[in-house]
């Protein structure tokens, strides 16, 4: 480590001003902070410098995301293996995922932070850290099939319209892996829906063993097969088909877990999320009108990628709503959506994504009268305690 | 009509054509006549069409108006503006209906919806009404292509990307790019997707022209 420092130091005078490598600036910033705590100090004024800057708040939340991940790496194998009838080891299944989720990480990442750092040269900033979770959470949220151009041009797509043209991290209006996700779905819907993208192979005409579906327990249900939908334990744990990251709800608690401890992670939004949620299922369950409306409304909570998108998006801190009260509000209303959209509109198999971006839409918003009724009310009290 | 003392290219009469190509342009910076670059730009060949139609009602009513201009009463010049192009537009339509039906119901309402387009409205009342025929004419011809490269532009990569054709040739067929596993972009037919093709061109042409930028 210290090897390191000393070898970062000799090199830094090149990056200053005035330095051989000075257009380089941003991008040794940025490895530099990546490695270590940045040593900036207030030179004026009293001000709270917290050690826990932007990069390793991103870290926590990739960290945060590895179970998901490795889980999602095994399920690949699992699930493809389990077409072919084989049985295949833990470690065998775990491995084939590996290989298969590679090259998607290596492109989102790739291709992201290299416009990341093109546009950190052009407009000389510093480079953003953003882009250290996107990067992760578009591979959880595509199907594993998906071919790698499509994935770089929404990603591409994602950086550029979803965020540097609102002025990069922390400016950007919608979630950018969920930008990246909405490109692919509506661009390309052909590998982003329907029975055959969600197994390792079947796209590209597996043979699998007669009676095997590839079909997301949600598409099950969206078609009205309810009794064909596999156990809540198999959906809990996550050996189902689905996006590479969102089957398991296990592993998306442990995530939540670590969001929560460490703070990270709003848990106002994730459990008024939740309860959203929750109380959407019920209210169709009053009606239900059609098998899907009769799902138990906790079963629909471990359906597609809702647990996913309330853990891992909805509570992006960018895109999400700031004041306190309205997390409350802005979480409730991206649960209820999400079903809404998921059960009623059968153009749309999963309403999580639409949802999180609808509302994302709307934060801004409800923070706004959360001010202002904050405001209000702090009025009214000068008012009374004068007279 | 009394002679013009300046010559018919004038310096000043050229910009009235030239400027709306770029720095007045009715679309990007004035942000005229969005909906229907939205909504007839999914194909190259309607574009051209509605540029071509735009163009003829522009140029001919902002002539007409132009040389009525001294005879309108100011209180009711909004309605004899709307007479006018209301009659060009009448004629255009039936025009493409006996000449080209197919693209005229590919365009179906946006060919009559020209009468409510901004841009023709806004020259007749900014430009004709206080300036000679020849001038107007210039000026409706410059705006109209102002408007028609922009749509011509987003039309090209939405067909291009959406459909892989350009004005129905199978372009990309060609290419082969097809056998290697490449595919029409679905987003690029829907409408969203013109509206950020324009936003790109914005963002394009004020990064290459500066004064645009507004503080």
């Amino acid at each position: 480590m210290k090897a390191l420092r000393k070898f970062v130091d000799k090199i830094k005078p090149h990056f200053e001003k005035g330095g051989k490598f000075e257009a380089f600036h941003s991008t040794f910033e940025a490895f530099e902070t990546f490695l270590f705590v940045p040593d900036k100090v207030t030179t004026s004024g009293s001000h709270i410098r917290d050690p826990l800057d932007m990069k390793r708040t991103m870290i926590v939340v990739v960290v945060s995301l590895i179970p998901a991940l490795l889980f999602g790496m095994w399920n690949i194998g699992y699930q493809h293996f389990l077409a072919l009838g084989e049985q295949v080891s833990l470690w065998q299944a775990f491995w084939f995922g590996f290989v298969k989720m590679l090259p998607i990480i290596v492109v989102s990442y790739g291709v992201g932070l290299g416009i990341e750092f093109l546009f950190a040269q052009l407009r000389g900033h510093e480079v953003n850290e953003g882009f250290l979770v996107t990067g992760f959470l578009i591979p959880l949220i595509v199907p594993v099939d998906i071919p790698l151009w499509m994935l770089a041009l929404a990603v591409a797509f994602a950086v550029i319209i979803g965020k540097e043209v609102f002025g990069g991290t922390g400016m950007n209006i919608f979630n950018p892996a969920l930008t990246a996700r909405a490109f692919l779905f509506f661009a390309y819907p052909a590998w982003m829906s329907g029975d055959q993208v969600w197994v390792a192979g079947l796209k590209h005409g597996l043979q699998t063993v007669d009676g095997f579906s590839g079909a997301t327990p949600l598409a099950e249900a969206a078609a009205g097969k309810i009794d064909q939908l596999p156990s809540v334990w198999h959906m809990v744990l996550g050996t189902i088909p689905g996006s590479i990251g969102e089957t398991s709800v296990l592993a998306i608690l442990l995530g939540a877990f670590i969001l929560i401890y460490t703070g990270i992670g709003s848990w106002k939004i994730m459990l008024s999320a939740f309860s959203g949620g929750l109380l959407m299922g019920l209210i169709l369950n009053l009606f239900a009108v059609n098998p899907y409306m009769e799902i138990p409304a906790w079963e629909q909570l471990f359906l597609g990628g809702f647990a996913f998108g309330m853990v891992f998006m909805a509570t992006d801190p960018v895109t999400s709503s700031q004041t306190e009260t309205g997390k409350w509000i802005y979480g409730f209303l991206v649960g209820i959506m999400a079903i809404l959209i998921r059960v009623l509109n059968p153009a749309y198999p999963e309403g999580v994504m639409l949802a999180i971006l609808l509302m994302n839409v709307f934060a801004p918003l409800i923070d706004h009268y959360v001010v202002e009724a904050n405001i209000k009310r702090r009025l009214k009290r000068t008012k009374v305690s004068i007279q | 009509m009394a002679r013009d003392s300046e010559p018919l290219f004038s310096s000043k009469n050229l910009k009235l054509l030239t400027d709306p190509l770029n720095n007045e342009n009715p679309i990007t910076v004035q942000v005229l006549g969005i909906c229907s670059a939205l909504a007839i730009t999914v194909k190259l060949k309607p574009a051209i069409v509605m540029t071509l139609s735009v163009m003829v009602v522009l140029a001919v009513s902002n002539v007409v108006i132009s040389a009525l201009r001294k005879s309108i009463p100011p209180r009711i010049r909004i309605i004899v503006q709307l007479v006018v192009i209301a009659t060009m537009v009448i004629l255009v339509d039936q025009f493409l209906k006996a000449f080209a039906y197919d693209v005229s119901k590919q365009l179906s309402v946006f060919v009559g919806l020209i009468i409510t387009n901004c841009i023709i409205m806004g020259r007749l009342e900014a430009f004709a009404m206080a300036n000679k025929p020849w001038p107007s004419f210039l000026d409706g011809i410059g705006n109209a292509s102002g408007y028609g490269i922009i749509l011509i532009i987003v039309a090209f990569f939405r067909e291009l990307l959406g459909s892989g054709t350009l004005l129905g040739y199978p372009v990309l067929e060609k290419t082969g790019l097809y056998n290697i596993g490449y595919e029409n972009n679905g987003l690029m037919i829907l409408p969203p997707m013109a509206l950020i093709t324009i936003g790109i061109i914005i963002w394009v042409q004020r990064a290459k022209n500066r004064s645009l930028i507004e503080e």
